[in-house]
């Protein structure tokens, strides 16, 4: 309660990131069945890194590997001049790294900002026997992640659903909640997952404004269907298909990119339809296969 | 972001403001994000402590305005609620289950046995030290029972403690030199403080021989209440809110920081502190530490009464156990005054009648005793919530 309300600002004053993350020479194979294949790719500080590709190019694998749910059989991945690669998943939030689920996978036993708190897990001080005994720092520590979790909840206009259910929330402050739940850890960098899938127009215009206020304190990569989110807000985009990597450049580069138009459109797939499909009907579609159930080592 | 930030005002969205699962609907959420009026104190240890008071006040009068016969029983009670209250932290927030809690408690009896040994004639060691040590043992065999649980889920968690409420009670016939074999050990009831036969004088006149089993009611009472002051502590703290995370969505509690594998042992082994502190209870209050006392079904047992109470809820840990202890008995009364059988038909009646009625339960309240109440009144209160936004 003695807090101020924003002092998230104060305890660190510059917060522009810093810390960039590379991937190179990725190799992935299911089984007998290669996924990927030799690809790269760099997000510099502060950018937004969009990944795209027809369906089934590998992107989701790529950002699985990129979180460490998907153990690269080559290639090297490094943040802030670590090795990434032996990790696992649960480490990856203490070096600065949050990620969304394609499907939101919020916690159904908990009120939203109960599931936000879980997010700041990261910035938790008080320990077991503290927690035992009831020292009333532990009560203070507490307060602090609540009052995080409220912040966060207030940049994504969703106060107002805290002591709600997830269940009972429409799709898309189900999908603001769990962006909320990332955001509360303070990444430097954030990876999203479709967020604008099921999403409105008007919603996925705000979730294009915001993500370019996000990068003025993390880098973020960007995996997403609708393009012309994707145009919108990424610095550079790396093009996938078939699970090899076939071009790097800012929007505008990709957009003039022949083997990128051919690749959407020599497979028969209309991005376009492909993406109103996407954001149509399914409202509360389960995640694709490879993103919950990913094989992790 | 385009909707409207007042909680949806249609009358059919209030029932939707509980858990959507039943296994959540037991244990409440501290976390509040407006200061709701209540008459409890915000901070968690004086809250705690001021319901500990409470329960201790309540607990006398109760054991105070009862005979020694139901004294027996509270005593029965309290430590299967101590082992059903750690039990319902591991089954009802960190989400593992375990059949094995028995076996556990087993460890804690015989270690309780074999520190006050009726045949050793030395000066026994104090109470508090038994206790201790009973509770350290069973934390080693929990610590080491919890690593090997936490790389297994439900059924097969299931199957692995089954195992152990099997297989620990049968070491007792193995080393029947040391554990005294079928028959067990016997235990040197502890000695009575002078102040307590003054107290209970003054407060219910009660005296003579009944006052030991008196004395050992109201140590198990104290057991009872102190670990729950322990549990809810961790219940309402960070530690509550990470099993459950670990419980409800494995891969986003990974994704924030939370060690799955740590924080699931790490419930074990509290778990299995109160299974041993239940179990040196236990040994006090029936004094005899026997493999016949920790048949698997007594395993069984507990994770019924944590079921029927309302699974993550300690209140409802307390009424299971007391169903488990209160209604076989109360049964057989009616059986026999009722429906005029004989002794030995009604206590076989009373088994049908008991399973029929968790079944029942099970069928039209599957959230549990405190778990209907609790998910009755967040529907009451969201009803009341969307009226008084539809009256603006």
């Amino acid at each position: 309660m003695a807090e101020p309300p924003h002092d998230r600002t104060t305890e660190r004053p510059d917060r522009s990131p810093t810390a960039r993350l590379e991937m190179s020479g990725i190799h992935v194979a299911f089984g007998g069945v290669t996924a990927l294949e030799d690809v790269s790719l760099t997000v510099e500080p502060g950018q937004v890194h969009g990944l795209i590709g027809p369906n089934g190019a590998g992107k989701t694998t790529m950002f699985n590997v990129a979180c460490g749910l998907v153990r690269p059989s080559s290639g090297r991945i490094t943040w802030r001049g670590q090795e990434l690669r032996r990790l696992r998943p649960a480490q990856l939030s203490k070096l600065g790294i949050a990620r969304t689920l394609q499907g939101v996978a919020l916690f159904p036993g908990m009120t939203v900002l109960e599931n936000v708190m879980v997010g700041a897990h990261r910035h938790a001080k008080a320990g077991f026997f503290s927690a035992l005994f009831a020292v009333p720092t532990a009560d203070k520590d507490d307060e602090r992640l609540r009052r995080r979790a409220l912040d966060a909840l207030a940049e994504l206009d969703a106060v107002a659903y805290a002591e709600r259910y997830p269940g009972s929330l429409p799709y898309p402050v189900q999908k603001r909640v769990a962006l909320a739940r990332a955001l509360v850890a303070e990444p430097e960098l954030l990876l999203l997952d479709e967020p604008a899938s099921g999403l409105s127009e008007d919603e996925m215009h705000e979730l294009g404004e915001l993500i370019r206020v996000l990068c003025s304190r993390m880098s973020v990569l960007l995996v997403e269907h609708h393009m012309d989110l994707v145009m919108r807000v990424c610095d550079r985009i790396t093009v996938l298909d078939s699970g090899k990597q076939i071009a790097v450049g800012t929007p505008e580069e990709i957009r003039a990119d022949p083997a990128v138009t051919e690749a959407y459109l020599g497979d028969d797939v209309d991005v376009e339809a492909d993406a109103a499909e996407l954001s149509g009907g399914r409202h509360t579609a389960p995640a694709p296969a490879g993103t919950e159930e990913a094989p992790r080592g | 972001m385009s909707e409207t930030q007042t909680p949806t005002g249609e009358p059919g969205a209030a029932s939707d403001d509980a858990p959507s699962t039943a296994t959540a609907a037991a244990n409440a959420s501290p976390a509040r994000a407006t200061g709701r009026r209540s008459f409890l104190p915000r901070l968690t240890l004086l809250r705690h402590l001021l319901i500990l008071v409470v329960g201790a006040a309540l607990a006398v009068l109760l054991l105070e305005s009862t005979e020694l016969n139901t004294n027996i029983k509270l005593g029965n009670v309290a430590y299967l609620a101590v082992a059903a209250g750690g039990l319902t932290l591991l089954t009802g927030l960190s989400g593992q289950i375990s059949l094995g809690h028995g076996a556990l408690m087993a460890v804690g009896a015989y270690t309780t046995a074999l520190m006050l040994d009726v045949e050793r004639g030395d000066e026994p060691p104090s109470l508090f030290l038994v206790f201790l040590a009973a509770i350290a043992a069973t934390t080693v065999v929990g610590a080491l029972v919890g690593v090997a649980a936490a790389r297994l889920h439900g059924p097969y968690l299931a199957g692995a403690t089954l195992a152990l409420a099997v297989g620990i009670p049968g070491l007792a016939l193995y080393f029947s030199d040391t554990l005294g074999g079928e028959q067990g050990i016997t235990v040197r009831p502890p000695e009575r403080p002078e102040w307590f036969d003054n107290a209970v004088e003054q407060l219910s006149g009660a005296s003579g021989r009944g006052l030991n089993d008196k004395w050992v009611a109201y140590i198990a009472v104290a057991c009872l209440l102190v670990t729950y002051f322990f549990l809810a502590n961790l219940m309402r703290s960070r530690m509550g809110r990470t099993w459950r995370a670990v419980r409800d969505q494995e891969v986003a509690a990974e994704l924030a920081g939370i060690s799955l594998g740590s924080w699931r042992v790490l419930a074990f082994v509290v778990s299995a502190a109160a299974a041993g502190l239940a179990g040196a209870v236990l040994a006090i209050v029936v004094q005899l530490a026997a493999p016949g006392s920790f048949l698997p079904v007594l395993s069984l047992s507990l994770l019924t009464a944590v079921v029927i109470g309302g699974l993550g809820s300690l209140t409802g840990a307390l009424l299971g156990s007391a169903l488990l202890v209160f209604l076989p008995p109360w049964l057989i009364d009616i059986g026999r005054d009722v429906f005029d059988m004989e002794e030995a038909q009604a206590s076989q009646a009373s088994f049908v009648v008991y399973g029929l009625l968790l079944v029942v339960t099970m069928l039209f309240a599957p959230a549990g005793l405190v778990g209907t109440v609790r998910l009755a009144l967040l529907r009451r209160r969201a009803a009341r919530a969307t009226a008084a936004a539809g009256g603006r």
